[in-house]
């Protein structure tokens, strides 16, 4: 607690000298500090607005880039070892969480050729839950001008999805590895 | 100074308080929306069930489902374990028919829209499925042609309305199943193929009526659900449908940093995944291994999508066509169970482990190990406030 010097150096009111009472001294103690807490209440309220300020001017300068980088999704890329052009596009233009799809994946040679006849494998997971993929999708079509049907494909939850497809036709073998974000 | 600083706390939580009002980001928002029961599509048709939306099956499916007379001994029906009174499960840690099983009973709200049934997949329709605790000899112990006899002297008329006509089953032995004791065993083998496919023709569409009842039981709305609403719509929430702060903390935490929603996704908060969390064995209980034992019974399975029973065609069939066969994370993987109505019907997990929603948390922040293959769960700090929490949210997926 402060003394009584020191309320009188806070208080708002003139300080009035000579002997009083013990009634007069608890009156001009309550008194003063109710001007103190008003004080008080006051600095901190200039102070929770000045820290008010402060996130603010923090928030509003701060780059709204500032989400994390995500990963490649392109639907198109080359493959590890250059070998082929591959893109990788769901059939039906949406992709619907829980549900069994089929995806198109289209394979050229650097030169622009389709690749015919190539022996496909699938295999992935989602890479922050250090699981592999729900389902065993498979290239089970060929549908000519280098595109392939991989059914089976299911992603049964929003995240970071990542399927590999190792390739391999008369061109050679190489991988590629798309990443889908739900 | 003293009283200054007193002032300045005072004042901070006086302007954080008026921050307790729901206060959701938009990513949390679409999360919370994506978890509504209002965002639960139509139940899709069963095209390897002819029979699935026929309602006279469904009215003979419902009359098997609670006909004792459907077991060995007279004593157990489907409503034995799914209790219609308990969310169709029996509150037991491992579920009670002719005997005692190792699994616990698995609620059937919503259960049409499974791919997978039983805590291990193990049957991929919900018709095969409804044909396997017949013949178990823990649960309705019951043979093949027993049934197929009992189905034509008790529901002869109603079935062949349904399914057309029963066949000539006078040459049929009383008790055979390829399932059953050696005698019984025996006398399937001694039965013509064609007299094979007739009874299992008939004990097909058993569980195809069985089936098409079971597709009514559906999950209903919660007081989560009257909350998920009002936030998607910016209606101010009113009496049941208010949230209190923990049970907002909770929901934030579940879709946030404990990371529930990774599993437990969707409407029905489940993603029909298999997945080991490290859910320990209980001692006694024969060895356990989840899904990775359960590939090969689907496959073996007579009833299953590729087999001679199904109706309508294979490309209906996507899910066993595509399963995952020999991956070291089916080892003592086991379904995600919807959370709905889940915080009423302790005990948790697949053979009954945990007594309380308390005890769930804990092991899930904890994430201790697998006894075999590897959990992938990963250790949460939680406080007991945040417990108390998460506990208090999952409840308003009871209310």
């Amino acid at each position: 607690m402060l003394g009584k010097q020191a309320f009188f150096r806070h208080s708002v009111f003139p300080q009035a000298g000579g002997m009083r009472s013990a009634r007069q001294n608890v009156i001009r103690r309550r008194g003063t500090g109710l001007a103190s807490l008003w004080r008080y209440f006051l600095a901190g309220l200039g102070l929770a607005a000045l820290l008010v300020g402060v996130l603010a001017a923090v928030y509003l300068t701060a780059p709204h880039s500032a989400q994390p980088v995500g990963p490649d999704v392109s639907r198109t890329k080359k493959t590890d070892n250059g070998l082929y052009v591959a893109s990788f596009v769901p059939e039906h233009g949406v992709v619907r969480q829980g549900e069994l799809e089929s995806w198109l994946l289209t394979l050229k040679t650097k030169t622009g050729a389709s690749v015919e006849r190539a022996a496909i494998t699938i295999s992935g997971g989602m890479p922050q839950h250090n699981h592999g993929l729900p389902t065993s999708p498979q290239a089970t079509d060929y549908l000519g001008e280098g595109r392939y049907r991989i059914e089976g494909v299911k992603f049964t939850m929003s995240g970071w999805w990542q399927l590999r497809f190792a390739i391999s036709s008369g061109a050679g073998s190489d991988t590629v590895l798309f990443n889908v974000v739900l | 100074m003293r009283r200054f600083f007193c002032f300045f706390a005072l004042t901070v939580a006086a302007i954080l308080a008026g921050c307790g009002k729901p206060d959701f980001s938009d990513a949390e928002k679409k999360m919370i929306a994506s978890l509504a029961l209002n965002t639960l599509p139509a139940l899709k048709p069963d095209t390897t069930n002819r029979f699935a939306d026929v309602p006279a099956a469904a009215a003979l499916g419902s009359t098997l489902f609670f006909d004792v007379g459907m077991s060995r001994d007279g004593t157990v029906s489907c409503s034995t374990c799914h209790k219609i009174d308990r969310q169709f499960q029996d509150d037991l840690p491992q579920a009670v028919g002719v005997g005692r099983t190792n699994r616990r009973t698995m609620p059937l709200a919503g259960v049409a829209r499974d791919p997978w049934f039983f805590w291990d997949g193990r049957r991929d329709s919900l018709w095969a499925q409804a044909l396997t605790p017949l013949e178990n000899p823990l649960e309705q112990a019951g043979n093949r042609t027993a049934y197929a006899h009992y189905m034509r002297i008790r529901f002869g008329e109603r079935y062949e309305r349904i399914f057309g006509p029963l066949p000539d089953l006078s040459g049929i032995p009383p008790n055979a199943s390829p399932l059953g004791s050696d005698a019984e065993r025996t006398a399937w083998n001694a039965m013509s193929g064609a007299q094979r496919d007739a009874v299992n023709r008939v004990y097909a569409n058993i569980g195809k009526a069985i089936a098409a009842f079971e597709r009514s039981i559906e999950p209903s709305p919660t007081r989560f659900d009257r909350f998920a609403l009002d936030l998607a719509t910016g209606a101010e929430p009113k009496g049941d449908a208010t949230f209190s702060q923990e049970e907002i903390l909770g929901l934030k935490l579940f879709i946030g940093k404990a990371n529930c929603v990774t599993c437990h996704n969707g409407p029905r908060f489940s993603d029909n995944g298999f997945h080991n969390t490290g859910v320990p064995p209980v001692a006694g209980l024969p060895a356990d291994r989840g899904r990775v034992d359960a590939v090969a019974q689907v496959e073996a399975d007579p009833f299953n999508c590729f087999g001679a029973y199904r109706d309508g065609d294979a490309s209906a069939c996507g899910e066993l066509r595509f399963m995952v066969k020999d991956a070291a994370e089916l080892v003592r993987a086991y379904k995600t169970p919807s959370l709905r109505g889940a915080a009423t019907r302790p005990p948790y997990m697949h053979a009954g482990q945990f007594s309380s929603l308390d005890e769930v948390v804990a092991h899930y922040a904890k994430a201790a190990g697998s006894v075999e293959g590897t959990s992938e769960i990963h250790p949460l700090e939680l406080s007991d406030r945040e417990r108390a929490a998460l506990v208090a949210f999952l409840k308003t997926l009871s209310e």
